[in-house]
């Protein structure tokens, strides 16, 4: 269908509804606090949030979990916002990442 | 015709249609943030209310206020005028909130 | 990462730019880990049994209810529930009509009265067929509409969010407010359960 963008699904034929729900982890839900502080601290609006999963390409919007699109799209807004420079962010999650494999 | 949110940009509300009127979603497909979902475009509804006058989300989505603030309504569309095979008794609705802007007379 | 020795979970990429975003922002003075913190038990905090309450006062009192239909926002406000910013709309179940909500954009839901959706309403499945056929669908969470019952489905697209009132059931008159919020499921507050005694 031209013009209608993947995330936009009303009506699209689809299977059953796998009625299923899991407990959030806990960097699940410090990203679901992270949203609400910044947005109540007037950093991004949710719709700039909504813009970046929207842009998300298809089969990405399809395999990333709820979350994983959220902390995508939360990052990509404070970039756009200004809040954090993409180096940054490079070098910082370096830094994490060999931190992190260093714990073991 | 009274919104139902009285929001602090009740100011920008001179709205364009009322309570029981028919209008048609525009069909059109531009691009940016949207949200007037895809399935409805082109289908003639009913204004259910007028909910008040909030930002426009295209324009939040691109990091501007969206102002002036927008007229938001609940329309309410037959499903069997909005799917084809629709199979379920003709009083079966979809109500959806719909910008001022993307409605026009039926 | 090759020494896994079954306790250590190699972070996901998702994972590690959560810490990274979380570290550089309370780094630049934007948040603090004990603001996060807390926002997490907050969070916790908002549980459907929030919207269980406003729905009960909604039975045990017509006045209340037909303030509710009016305006939900204030309708939560004057029973002291903290819901910031909530456009509230609640839709009345009875015996002509159902309703059942879904946002087919992204998962827009009434997270203060709630909680935190589950995963199947934000699912595609859900999504794009609730809005098409929602007879179909509720049947595959066990709920049958009669055809003589309107189904109006509430796509949630804009600044409102939905609460749905449902019925009260048979076999409670009499109970207090307390008693009937505990039949007062989350799923039936979306529209896809129906409370039982």
């Amino acid at each position: 269908m031209i013009g209608k963008m993947h995330h936009d699904m009303g009506g699209q034929p689809a299977g059953k509804v796998q009625i299923t729900e899991h407990d959030y982890a806990e960097w699940e839900r410090r990203i679901d606090a992270m949203v609400q502080l910044l947005r109540l601290a007037g950093l991004f609006t949710v719709d700039e949030l909504r813009k970046n999963i929207e842009q998300l390409p298809p089969d990405a919007y399809d395999r990333l979990t709820y979350y994983e699109k959220w902390i995508s799209s939360l990052t990509q807004t404070m970039i756009q916002r200004g809040l954090i420079t993409t180096a940054e962010l490079g070098r910082k999650m370096q830094e994490v990442e060999k931190r992190c494999s260093r714990s073991s | 015709m009274q919104p139902q949110f009285v929001t602090r940009y009740a100011a920008a509300l001179s709205p364009e249609f009322r309570t029981g009127e028919k209008v048609r979603v525009r069909k059109t497909a531009p691009l940016g943030h949207i949200r007037t979902p895809f399935y409805i475009r082109g289908h003639v509804g009913e204004i259910e209310r007028l909910c008040g006058a909030f930002p426009n989300p295209e324009e939040l989505a691109q990091m501007r206020d969206g102002l002036p603030a927008v007229p938001l309504y609940r329309v309410r569309f037959r499903q069997k005028d909005v799917w084809p095979d629709y199979r379920g008794p003709d009083a079966d609705v979809v109500e959806i909130e719909i910008f001022q802007h993307w409605l026009e007379k039926a | 990462m090759s020494e896994d020795k079954g306790r250590y979970q190699p972070l996901s990429y998702y994972q590690l730019m959560e810490i990274s975003l979380r570290e550089l922002l309370v780094e630049k003075g934007v948040v603090t880990d004990e603001a996060v913190n807390a926002e997490v038990q907050a969070m916790r905090s908002r549980t459907p049994e929030r919207g269980a309450q406003v729905v009960a006062k909604a039975w045990a009192d017509p006045a209340y209810k037909e303030r509710l239909l009016k305006n939900g926002t204030a309708a939560c406000e004057e029973i002291g529930l903290e819901i910031p910013a909530l456009k509230l709309v609640a839709v009345e179940n009875t015996p002509q009509v159902h309703n059942v909500i879904v946002c087919t954009l992204c998962s827009c839901y009434p997270r203060v009265l709630l909680g935190i959706p589950p995963d199947w309403y934000k699912s595609r499945n859900y999504r794009s067929r609730m809005v098409r056929e929602p007879r179909t669908v509720l049947e595959e969470f066990g709920v049958r509409v009669a055809e003589n019952v309107a189904i109006r489905v509430h796509d949630s697209t804009a600044d409102m969010r939905y609460l749905v009132l449902p019925m009260r059931p048979k076999g409670t008159e009499g109970w207090d407010e307390a008693k009937l919020a505990t039949l007062v499921t989350r799923d039936s507050m979306i529209g896809v359960a129906l409370p039982k005694v």
